[in-house]
């Protein structure tokens, strides 16, 4: 029972890396009707810049604001630079753009800090703690502790802020937003901002569990997708969950399902996606698109 | 001082010119009929007005020229826009919607004591202050509209067709509400309206467009007894 509670609390640690970066997915998705395929790369790029500060004798903190911060920044220069010319025109326009921006970090991620894996500074302690007589470790506790702040705080920002009102406005009728004054391009930048600073927390906080390399988040990213696409990309407490339920699930079945163990652990995302796309494309939370004939 | 004033506006979209030369004026506090038939440029003049559309000629707004100024700009001057087909946040709440139409606004207790004041205005929204938009009938939707867009205090209110889909009883209430704003804060609209009747019946001028020209300018009263405008629009 002991065994099986820390494979839960594990994968709910997992998870929550997940809904970091699927939450970044959404929150983009809602305002642009794309997937960001960069938004991981993003992610990644910033987790470097972490690693680049720490490694310079910056203090770990101060390292991770600062890329939350770089992070913040970048994504609101893309979205005003690369997004901004081909928004409001074919969707597919601006997938390719982001697919783009793909290669271009990815690349330019290696040609900075080179193709070597790098060892990320540890966040939180290491060891375990006695909860209700079982043993979870710290740093699963840490990290989905650190999710609850940041679903709790964009929950805040969203329904009890101006701002936060105006981005939902801008988000679903850019037309009528501005028409009662809202900014939409500023709103579309800053959700851009925001998008980017959620993965890079994504990336900090899954760094110090793997390697860091340029194909950090690779994986994350099919698990984000499957998170988002199970709760349903036009809702964050669908991504929450959704990614909630791909980290529990990825960690039981590498577990307790002998056939699967650690190799093969990723087909669960991967059947997940499809199970959807067949039986609730909508996903769990989402609502499905009514079009009047 | 006019409150605006239009000359020679031509506006396209893409290759495809829309307008050809519309004047326009609107005094302070008067209400301006905008009639003509499908196609002849009513939508597309409010749309002008509010930077969505490229224009050549004059829109002066209270003496500032509008050229190239964007919507939000706009809205922020003081030009409410109850736009064709409403623009209801749908997935908001009744009073986001409401909130959002204060938005350019600072005085926080002004706007709260403005917000009941529609609530009591409209009994329905405060009814159903807590749904989402998107489930409301036209009727309220339409109200929604107009309360979110005076929420703004505009000295300017464009209204596109406020009637279009509403049931007779709730056009006359909504029209009873805007002859009212008229007269208890001056605020000067544009109404374009297919119900030329009801709308000459507010107006204090019109004017009337045809295939994106002005063609026929008045008082309300006159214009109303032109035989052109009688035979096309009044329809007797």
């Amino acid at each position: 029972m002991e065994r099986f509670l820390q494979v839960v609390v594990d994968g709910i640690a997992d998870g929550s890396v997940y809904a970091a970066l699927a939450l970044a997915l959404v929150l983009i998705f809602r305002s642009t009707g794309v997937v960001n395929f960069a938004q991981g790369e993003m992610a990644m790029f910033a987790t470097f810049v972490a690693w680049a500060l720490a490694d310079s004798g910056v203090p770990l903190v101060l390292a991770l604001l600062g890329a939350l911060a770089f992070a913040f920044a970048a994504g609101m220069l893309v979205e005003r630079v690369l997004i901004r010319p081909v928004e409001g025109g074919n969707p597919l326009n601006l997938v390719i753009v982001t697919l783009g921006l793909f290669i271009v970090v990815n690349a330019a991620a290696g040609w900075i800090w080179g193709f070597t894996l790098k060892d990320f500074p540890q966040i939180f302690p290491g060891g375990v703690a006695e909860v209700g007589g079982v043993s979870l470790s710290v740093e699963s506790l840490g990290i989905i502790g650190v999710l609850l702040a940041v679903v709790l705080v964009l929950w805040a920002l969203f329904t009890h802020t101006g701002i936060g009102l105006a981005m939902r406005a801008a988000a679903q009728s850019p037309a009528s937003a501005r028409l009662v004054g809202v900014p939409v391009g500023r709103m579309l930048m800053l959700g851009w901002g925001l998008a980017a600073l959620l993965g890079a927390l994504a990336g900090v906080l899954v760094a110090p569990r793997l390697f860091l390399d340029t194909n950090l988040m690779a994986g994350v990213l099919v698990y984000s997708f499957a998170g988002a696409a199970l709760g349903g990309f036009d809702s964050p407490l669908g991504a929450v969950i959704g990614s909630w339920i791909i980290g529990i699930t990825e960690g039981l079945a590498g577990t307790y399902v002998d056939a699967i163990g650690s190799d093969l652990k990723v087909l669960v995302p991967l059947t997940i996606i499809v199970g959807v796309l067949l039986l609730r494309p909508s996903g769990l939370f989402g609502s499905p698109e009514v079009t009047r004939a | 001082m006019s409150l605006l004033e239009i000359e020679g506006l031509t506006a396209s979209y893409g290759p495809v010119r829309a307008l050809h030369g519309v004047d326009l004026t609107v005094g302070a506090g008067q209400v301006v009929a905008l009639l003509g038939p499908n196609g002849a440029g009513k939508t597309t003049t409010l749309r002008a007005v509010c930077g969505m559309v490229r224009t050549t000629g004059t829109i002066r707004f209270a003496g500032r020229d509008l050229a190239g100024t964007a919507p939000e700009k706009v809205a922020r001057l003081g030009i409410g826009h109850v736009p064709e087909g409403r623009g209801t946040f749908g997935s908001l709440t009744v009073a986001e919607n409401l909130r959002l139409g204060a938005y350019g606004r600072k005085d926080a207790a002004a706007v709260r004591s403005d917000t009941d004041e529609w609530y009591s205005t409209f009994p329905r929204l405060a009814e159903r202050r807590d749904q989402q938009a998107g489930s409301l009938s036209g009727g309220e939707q339409q109200m929604l509209a107009i309360a979110r867009a005076l929420l703004g205090r505009p000295s300017l209110l464009l209204l596109d067709e406020p009637s279009l889909g509403l049931a007779p009883l709730v056009v006359r209430e909504v029209f009873a509400v805007l002859g009212r704003v008229r007269a208890e804060r001056g605020t000067g609209m544009v109404l374009v309206e297919q119900n030329a009747a009801l709308a000459l019946e507010l107006a204090d001028t019109a004017y009337v467009l045809e295939a994106g020209r002005t063609v026929l300018s008045g008082p309300a009263a006159e214009i109303r007894t032109e035989e052109s405008v009688r035979r096309a629009y009044l329809g007797y």
